[in-house]
C-alpha cells in the first residue's frame, strides 16, 4: 500500500497505541483506577475522588507528557533533517543549555515556579537566536558551522549550569538537579504544548516533500526548485520553538528526540510526509508509558523520566536495527 | 546539423572564485539535439560553469538564458520541470529505496499536496530500466556501490524528464562498460529533442559524445567551440600542462599522454 492510504493507516495504528497508553496513565498509581470509571470522568459523568484524581491529578500530566514527547520526536525529526546528521537531536543546539542557565538563575534567586517556566523559556528563545545570529555571521549558512555554533553554545550554557550547581545552597541544588533530569509532576498547564504540537504539524505538512528532497542534498534540492535557505530558516525556528516549549513544561528529558524518529525510520522509511505526524504520535505515546512506568514501578519513589525513556527505547531500538540488518 | 531550438545561451560569461577569475567571457550555444562537454583540469572552474548553468550560482559577469529566457526570470520551480541537474555526490546519509531515490526526481511535477502516482512510479521506473538499475528498486540506496549509486542518481535525473540536461561527472564511479553505456544513453536523450552538458575527465569519452567543448586551462582562458576546433592535441596538451598525441584509430580520434 502507497500514498496517502498507507498514511492514514499508519498513524491509525499509532493513535490506537496513543490512547492505549494515555488510559493506562489514568487508571495506573498507588490509587488505582477501574478504566472504566476514568472513561466517564473523562466525559463527566463520574464523581469523588476517583474522578477527580484523573482529571485534575493524571489527566494534566499524561497530556503534559504526551504533548512534550511529540514536540521532542518531531524536532529531532527536523533537527535531523536540518543538520543532515542522523546523530542529531532536538538539544545539540544548545536549546535546553540555555533552558537549563535561564531556569536555574530562576531558582538561584527564589522565584515563583511560574518565574521558573518564564525564564527557561527565554533562556531556550535566547539561545535560539544568537546561534542563529552567530552562525548567519556573514550570510553563508553552512551546516557544520550551524552545528559547531550550536554545541560549543550549549556546551557554555552547561559550563553555566555547573557553575550555578556549585554555587547554590544544598537546599537549592536538590530541586535544580530535579529540573534537569526532567520533571513532570509539576505541569499542571498541558493544553497550550498540545495546541503548540498541533500547529506545529499542520505548519510542517505542506512542507514535507520539500524536505525529502533536502535530507538527500541541498545542491540537488536548490535544483528541483526548492527554496533550501528559506526552508532551513523555518526548520530552524520550529525545531527551536518545539524544543523550547518542551523543556519549559517538564525539563530537558533526554533520548526522545533522538531515538523515536530512527525507530520509525526503521519500520516504515524516511518519507517525511509520513515520518513526521508519525513521531508527534509515537513520541507521545513512548514518553506517556516512559511517565506512568517512573511513577509506578517502583512507587511511591519516583523515577526520573528520561532514565525509563532510555530503559524502554534502548531494546526496542536495538532489537529493531539487528531485525533490519538480517 | 543543428537545427533544434537554442535551449541554452551563455552570453559573454565570466566566472569568479573570491579573487581568482576562472575563465574570461565566453559565448556558447546549445540546441536541442546536442551535447556540450566541460573539460579541463582540477579545479579550473568546470563544476563552477554548471552550476552557473543550472541557476545555483550566478556568474561574475554576463547572462545565461535558458530557452530564451534569463536564468534570474526562472521560478525555480518551474525551471526545474524544464533543466535537470546531477551533483557530484549524494550524500545518503538515511536509509531510502531506490525507488523512492529516483522518485524525487517528480518533486517539481507535483503540487505542494501531491503524492507521487502510478504515472510517476511508471516514469521512475523506466528511468531504472535505461540505467539497468530495474532489479534494484526495493533496495536501500546505501547497501549499493559507489557506481550503482551513481546510476540510480542518473536515474533520478532521468526521471525528472527535463530537456535540459546538466549532469557533473556522470561517468564517475561507473565500470568501462557502464561508462559508455551511460554517455550513449544521454546521446539518445539528445536524440530525443534534449540538451545535454557534461563535465568529464576522459578526453576520449568527451571525444565519443561531444558536439561542443568549452576547455578551461586552469589559468582564466577559455576556449569554446565544435569539438574539431577544440579537441586538438597541442590545444589540450597546453589546457592539461600534459604533452598529448592525437592517433587516428579507424577514423576515430584517440588522444594519449606522451
Amino acid at each position: 500500500m502507497q500514498g496517502p492510504a498507507r498514511l492514514i493507516l499508519i498513524l491509525l495504528l499509532l493513535s490506537l497505541c496513543a490512547a492505549a497508553a494515555l488510559l493506562w496513565a489514568l487508571v495506573a498509581g498507588e490509587f488505582v483506577i477501574a478504566p472504566l470509571t476514568a472513561l466517564s470522568a473523562l466525559f463527566g459523568q463520574a464523581t469523588g475522588i476517583g474522578a477527580d484524581i484523573v482529571l485534575n491529578l493524571r489527566l494534566p500530566r499524561a497530556v503534559a507528557v504526551f504533548a512534550c514527547g511529540g514536540l521532542l520526536a518531531l524536532a529531532g525529526a527536523l533537527m535531523q533533517v536540518l543538520l543532515r546528521n542522523p546523530l542529531a537531536d532536538p538539544y545539540i543546539l544548545g536549546v535546553s543549555g540555555g533552558a537549563a542557565v535561564g531556569a536555574l538563575l530562576a531558582m538561584m534567586f527564589g522565584l515563583s515556579a511560574w518565574l521558573v517556566d518564564g525564564a527557561a523559556f527565554a533562556g531556550a528563545l535566547g539561545t535560539m537566536l544568537l546561534v542563529f545570529g552567530l552562525a548567519h555571521g556573514d550570510g553563508s549558512w553552512t551546516q557544520t558551522r550551524l552545528l559547531l555554533t550550536g554545541v560549543v553554545v550549549a556546551a557554555g550554557c552547561g559550563a553555566l549550569v555547573s557553575l550555578m550547581l556549585s554555587l547554590a545552597t544544598d537546599a537549592r541544588v536538590y530541586s535544580m538537579l530535579f529540573w534537569l533530569m526532567g520533571d513532570a509532576s509539576s505541569a499542571t498547564r498541558p493544553w497550550p504544548a498540545l495546541a503548540v504540537l498541533g500547529l506545529a504539524l499542520l505548519a510542517v505538512a505542506p512542507l514535507a516533500r520539500d524536505l525529502n528532497v533536502l535530507v538527500r542534498g541541498e545542491e540537488g534540492a536548490r535544483a528541483l526548485g526548492v527554496d533550501v535557505r528559506r526552508l532551513r530558516h523555518v526548520l530552524y525556528a520550529l525545531a527551536s520553538l518545539l524544543t523550547a516549549v518542551s523543556v519549559t513544561l517538564i525539563g530537558s528529558v533526554g533520548f526522545v528526540g533522538l531515538i523515536v524518529p530512527h525507530l520509525l525510520r526503521l519500520v516504515i522509511g524516511n518519507d517525511q510526509r509520513v515520518l513526521l505526524p508519525a513521531c508527534a504520535l509515537a513520541g507521545g505515546t513512548l514518553l506517556v508509558v516512559a511517565d506512568t512506568a517512573a511513577r509506578t514501578v517502583l512507587a511511591p519513589i519516583q523515577l526520573p523520566v528520561g532514565v525509563l525513556t532510555a530503559l524502554i527505547g534502548v531494546p526496542l531500538f536495538l532489537f529493531l536495527l539487528s531485525r533490519k540488518l538480517r | 546539423m543543428a537545427t533544434g531550438e537554442i535551449l541554452l545561451e551563455i552570453d559573454e560569461v565570466a566566472l569568479r572564485v573570491g579573487e581568482r577569475w576562472l575563465c574570461c567571457a565566453f559565448s556558447q550555444q546549445l540546441r536541442a539535439g546536442e551535447v556540450l562537454v566541460l573539460l579541463g583540469p582540477n579545479g579550473a572552474g568546470k563544476s563552477t560553469l554548471l552550476r552557473t548553468l543550472a541557476g545555483l550560482a550566478a556568474p561574475a559577469a554576463g547572462q545565461v538564458r535558458v530557452a530564451g529566457r534569463p536564468l534570474s526570470d526562472w521560478p525555480m520551480r518551474e525551471l526545474a520541470r524544464l533543466r535537470a541537474y546531477l551533483p557530484q555526490q549524494q550524500p545518503d546519509l538515511f536509509p531510502s529505496s531506490v525507488l523512492e531515490t529516483v522518485l524525487v526526481g517528480r518533486h517539481p511535477h507535483l503540487g505542494r499536496w501531491g503524492w507521487e502516482g502510478g504515472r510517476d512510479e511508471a516514469i521512475a521506473r523506466q528511468a531504472l530500466r535505461e540505467t539497468g538499475m530495474q532489479d534494484f528498486a526495493s533496495r536501500d540506496v546505501q547497501t549499493l556501490s559507489g557506481g550503482e549509486r551513481q546510476r540510480v542518481a542518473i536515474a533520478a535525473v532521468l526521471a525528472q524528464q527535463a530537456r535540459l540536461l546538466l549532469l557533473d561527472e556522470p561517468t564517475n564511479h561507473l565500470d568501462l562498460h557502464h561508462q559508455i553505456t551511460t554517455l550513449e544513453l544521454l546521446r539518445e536523450r539528445a536524440g530525443s529533442g534534449c540538451a545535454v552538458v557534461l563535465v568529464l575527465h576522459d578526453i576520449n569519452l568527451a571525444a565519443r559524445v561531444a558536439d561542443h567543448v568549452v576547455l578551461f586551462d586552469g589559468r582564466g582562458r577559455v576556449l569554446a567551440g565544435s569539438q574539431d576546433e577544440v579537441l586538438r592535441a597541442e590545444v589540450l596538451g597546453e589546457a592539461f600542462s600534459q604533452p598529448m598525441d592525437c592517433i587516428d584509430h579507424g577514423g576515430r580520434r584517440v588522444f594519449v599522454p606522451r
